[in-house]
This record gives C-alpha cells, structure tokens and sequence, in this order.
C-alpha cells in the first residue's frame, strides 16, 4: 500500500481532476493556507495557467463569479481560505448557489466547490478560526464535505467536482501533514457514506475533520484502561448516513460526539438529535457533546487549545459514557 | 427617435412593448383579488428600455435579472401564460411555481436565475461572462438591474473582477428614478448613493459608462447595439445607465394602476386621473413609441391599435390558463432542492 501525506493526496487530487475534466476552474488559490508545502501549487500554475484565477480579495465577488461560471457549464473550484471569509461570501453561497436549482424548478444547475479551511488552526484568534459548516448545514441546497484522512481528502474531492450540486469542501490545516494510505487509482468516495475508523465495542464517538485524528489518539490511550471505542466519521454532512451510526450504536449503546464546531446548534447537536429522535431505545445512556466552547475564539495558545475538542476532554466524555 | 430598423422589426417591438404593459396590468387585478401572495414589481415605464436592449442579443448571450424581471422575460420571448403560472406558484409555471415574481427565469432564452437580492445577479453575471471566455463560444452576457442595486457592495466588487478579467459583459442599470419621488434625495436624481452620477462607479473601475433616456427606444437600441458590438470585439465590459420616469403605478408600496393602457392615450390623456396625467403624457415610453410610429408614417393609429387588440386577446387568454393551471403536488415541497 502507498503511503501518503494529506497534503499530497489533495493536490494529487486537484492534478488529476483538472487533468480529465477542462471545465474545472481555480479561482483564488490557497488550498495549502499557509502551510510550508504551498510550493506545491506553483506545479499546478505550471500546468493549468489558463485554468487558475488569482482574483482580487472580494470573497462575495468571486465566490459570485464561480457560481455563475458553475451555472454556464464550468466547474469551479473556489478556495476561501480561511472558514471564517465564507462569511464575507455569504450572501452569494447562502442566497444564490444554494437556492438555484430549485428556485429554477430543478433547470439551472450548480457544480461549484467552496474549499474553506475551518478550525483552532493555532493564534487564529476570533476572526481566523471559524468553523462555518454548522451554519451551512442549516441552510437546504448545499452538500458538505468534511474529509479527515489522506485516502478521503483525494476521493472526497473528487466526488465534489462531478457533483452537479454546490458543495461546501470543509478542510483543516492540522490534517496537511498527517500520512496514511492512499492506493493508487483510488475510486472516488461517494457521498453519505461514514467510515468506521476505528472499531470497537464499547463506545461510539462521532468526529469530524481533524477531530477524527484526536479522537483515534483518544482510542488508544482509551484501550490502555480496557475501554473499547468505535471512531465513526460521518465525512459527509449533507449527505448524512445515520444508518451507519444507528447500527454502532445498536453494538455499543454509548454516544459521544467530538467536533470543532462551537457547542450551540453546532455538528455535535444536529447528530444527537437526530441518533436522539431515531435510536433513544439503542441508548444505554446520555449522548455526550464534547465541542468548541460558545465563546469567540480567544488569540492567547493556551486559552485557544482550552476551549476546542481535546483529547482530555474527549477522554473525559468516553470515561464518563462507560461509568 | 424610432430605432434604424426595417417596418416590420419596428412593430414587433411595438407588440412586445405592449405584451409587457398589458401583462402588468392584468397582474395588479389578480393581486388585488387574492389570488397571489407575494410582493411583485412592475416593468411598466421601462418597455422602451427593455424591449429595443435585448433585441440587440443573439439568442444564446446570457441575461441576469433581478425582482423587477417580468419585462425582461416576456422581452425577450418568454411565454405570458407560463410567466403568469410561475406568479401565482402554479405547476405549469416557468419554475413549475417554486420560483415565484422575483425569481422567474427562462433557460433557453438564456435567463438562468433571477436574483431578489438587488446585487445578487451581478457577480453571478461576471461568472457567464468569464465561462462564455473560457469557452471562447462569443456569448455575452447582459446584466440588468437598477439604481438601488449599485448599493450593495456585490457591486463595485463585481465591476472590478469584471475590469480586470475583461469580461465579455454588459452592466445596463434601469434608473427609473429620473425626477420621480421615488427615493431622489437632493441633486441625486435617484438612489441613495453618494456617488454621482451613478456611471462614476464603473468608471472608478476603468469600465466605459453612459448615461442614456431610456424613454427613447431608438436611442437605447443604437446604444446598446454599439456596447454590444465593443464588448463582441473583445474590449472588455460596458456600463449603461438607461433613465426613465417612475411610473405613477409603483409609487406605492404595492402596485396599482393609475389608468388602463389604451392606444388612444398617446394622442388624450384627458380620461387619466390628473395626478397621473403628465407622466402618460410625456414620460410614458410606449406612449411616446406609438406616437413616433404614426407620425414617421410606419403605423396608422388603427394598425396599432389592431395589435394592441391582439395582445388583449393573448393576455386574457393567458391569465385564463395560469388561473386553472393546478397547484403543485404537496410532496414537491419536499424535493427537488438537489440535482
């Protein structure tokens, strides 16, 4: 099996997409944030100048700009950046692309991809570390994506771009350098399928996005104390497979769940409610939310790392589930 | 003036101008008698604009429109039934009725969404412009919305991608605000916009603008020829601002009617109520076109009248079919929101 690092199987990803299908477009072109691997685009400029777009900073423009080049045949990949400059766009993500299709009575399609980096990404502070998915979620006519490993990244994305619907492609800076397994000729991940990434006995924990990551660590060390957990990643938001996770509880018939969003009609709360409203009878005992603090983002490292889904507190929420 | 263009071109303009104001008025009724729900705007006022703009297009050159967007659609040949279906939320609407007055929209006659959100369209109009360059087929878009929209921030935001990219795109803004109460604050003819005017915003971003009387269809028609044919040349985006003068009509929060349209209005608005009577006078655009026709001797009062009489029948007819057109199936709610 080959081995790769997330940022590697992304950008092999975005290679070969743009590749076998000229309709893709890059506008705006920051898929590696900050991270000390951005060279790697420059291999992509190379190859795609004609395709690639680096567009003044007007987040609404040129999120509006992707979607009506989505709308006339194109499929456009539109990098935010930053999860929180969604919010600079929202009128034209929100109220345009998500309403298209069925306002036009299901005529005008959108194929348009909104990548966002989401999350505690270390000093973000309040304005840098947004996690907008749960928002998004709220708003009917948009998918969303939220990759946590090399292999999904790659087949995620893939299945974003032939997508004939705008999709949210909710990504985290922390997941760049973790490796895994990414075979070669990877199929695409179709949407609305979870992957069990760790199985276990004893307790379900749900995550998302880089949480995924913290919470297999938490398993680990979990199993040293004779505490066997299930990671489930749903990797899809909209749309949402709850049968794979009624079928963990039904075997555990504990829940945690552990996301980044903030805790207030966050991820964590929309998936209690629903294992709540459709396996109460599963359950052996009370759904636990282990999520950002309803507080804006504080900049300070120590306050910052205090306040989102760690694994102590993950720990916590499993140890308590099993008491 | 009437547009340089042969007889029969002339009348057909004539005949759309006349499909659009007979449509609106036969909305204001059926509001009125309940038998639709939503807000709506009219296209009244504005005939001269629309009509002679968008017979400059080829018939595969995109459109974007916003709230005010009947005449826009019917313009350009959209069917008056299937729109009128779409405003009462009727399955044999444009949009199968999920769209409604602000959002209707006409694929193949090159309107693919149609915003509520004043700006909303004019990004996504930088966005058919930049695919139909990528794609190098020669189509242009159009993209028309009014004043109020220049207030929103989508809007220099798109004028500047629009600059900089040199997209095959026409901005052509409906002031309907010239000297009408509407929202004329001071000097500013319409708008709450410091800037003016209003072409000075394209022109802070190096996009060609011009201010023209969007009452005189032949002058909007030998514009917008000319913009287009730069913008087909490649030079890049052009900005119109076509003024006319609110209609009477859409002063108040909802619409009315101040007197029914009737061809022999363009020689004795004596039967108009007198607080409505100078703007059918002198500021109605089709009004001002079919006296232009009789007096250049392209049309006899009775040959107008004729198709007048023709567009009756058609948009009696037309709401007849809207009005027994059936509701959606309730389960249509609860589907097609994705592709």
């Amino acid at each position: 099996m080959r081995d790769l690092a997330y940022f590697e199987a992304k950008f092999e990803a975005l290679d070969e997409i743009m590749t076998a299908d000229e309709r893709v477009h890059l506008i705006n072109g920051t898929f590696l944030s900050l991270s000390p691997h951005r060279h790697v685009y420059q291999n992509l400029q190379k190859k795609f100048r004609e395709r690639m777009i680096a567009p003044p900073i007007s987040e609404l423009g040129f999120c509006g700009l992707a979607t009506g080049a989505a709308m006339a045949g194109l499929r456009p990949i539109v990098d935010l950046s930053t999860g929180s400059f969604i919010y600079e766009a929202w009128p034209q993500v929100a109220n345009e692309a998500a309403n298209a299709f069925s306002m036009s009575g299901g005529q005008t399609r959108v194929p348009v991809v909104f990548h966002l980096f989401h999350g505690l990404r270390g000093g973000g502070a309040a304005q840098h570390s947004g996690s907008p998915q749960a928002m998004l979620w709220n708003v009917p006519g948009l998918e969303i994506v939220i990759p946590s490993s090399p292999r999904d990244v790659k087949g995620l994305l893939k299945t974003a771009v032939a997508s004939d619907n705008p999709t949210i492609f909710v990504d985290h800076t922390r997941l760049l350098d973790i490796r895994g397994e990414v075979p070669e000729n990877d199929k695409p991940i179709p949407f609305g399928v979870a992957d069990i990434k760790r199985a276990g006995g004893d307790v379900t924990l749900i995550a998302t996005s880089y949480t995924v990551q913290v919470c297999l660590g938490a398993a680990a060390k979990l199993a040293n104390e004779g505490i066997d957990v299930e990671v489930v990643d749903p990797r899809t938001l909209v749309p949402f497979d709850l049968a794979t996770i009624l079928s963990s509880v039904e075997k555990t018939h504990r829940v945690v769940i552990a996301d980044e969003t903030h805790q207030s009609c966050g991820v964590a709360a929309e998936i209690a409610a629903r294992i709540a409203e459709t396996g109460f009878d599963k359950l052996k005992t009370r759904i636990r939310r282990v999520s950002t603090l309803d507080v804006p983002v504080p900049y300070s490292p120590p306050l910052e790392a205090h306040i989102g889904p760690t694994e102590s507190r993950i720990m916590d929420a499993v140890r308590a589930a099993v008491a | 003036m009437l547009p340089t263009l042969p007889r029969d071109h002339l009348l057909e303009l004539c005949r759309r101008m006349f499909v659009i104001r007979h449509f609106e008025e036969s909305l204001v009724p059926l509001h009125d008698k309940g038998v639709f729900a939503g807000h709506y705007h009219l296209y009244v006022g504005q005939e001269a604009t629309g009509v002679p703009a968008l017979a400059c297009l080829r018939a595969d050159d995109y459109l974007f429109t916003t709230h005010r967007n009947h005449g826009h659609l019917l313009a350009r040949g959209a069917e008056p039934k299937r729109l009128f279906a779409e405003i009462l939320g009727r399955v044999d609407g444009l949009n199968k009725g999920k769209g409604g007055s602000f959002h209707s929209v006409a694929p193949s006659l090159g309107f693919l969404h149609s915003s509520g959100v004043v700006a909303g369209i004019i990004p996504l109009s930088t966005g058919t412009a930049y695919a139909a360059k990528a794609q190098k087929n020669g189509r242009i878009t159009v993209c028309l919305f009014g004043d109020g929209s220049l207030e929103e921030g989508a809007a220099p935001e798109a004028f500047n991608l629009a600059s900089l990219l040199k997209l095959p795109l026409l901005f052509l803004c409906e002031n309907n605000g010239k000297y009408g109460p509407g929202r004329a604050v001071a000097a500013a003819q319409s708008s709450s916009m410091a800037a003016y005017p209003l072409t000075d915003l394209p022109k802070a971003y190096k996009i060609p603008a011009q201010q023209i009387d969007g009452i005189d269809a032949g002058v909007v028609h030998a514009t917008i020829s000319e913009a287009v044919a730069k913008i087909r040349r490649g030079e890049g985006p052009q900005f119109v601002e076509a003024q006319t003068v609110r209609y009477p009509g859409s002063e108040t929060n909802w619409p009315t009617v101040p007197a029914p349209t009737d061809t022999a209005l363009a020689w004795d608005v004596g039967s108009v109520p007198e607080k409505a009577r100078e703007w059918y006078r002198s500021a109605d655009p089709l009004l001002v076109y079919v006296r232009e026709l009789v007096e250049a001797s392209q049309a006899t009062r009775g040959e107008i009248a004729a198709i007048e009489l023709q567009v009756r029948t058609e948009i009696a007819a037309a709401v007849e079919f809207a009005v027994n057109s059936p509701f959606p199936k309730l389960e249509e709610a609860e589907r097609g929101f994705f592709a």
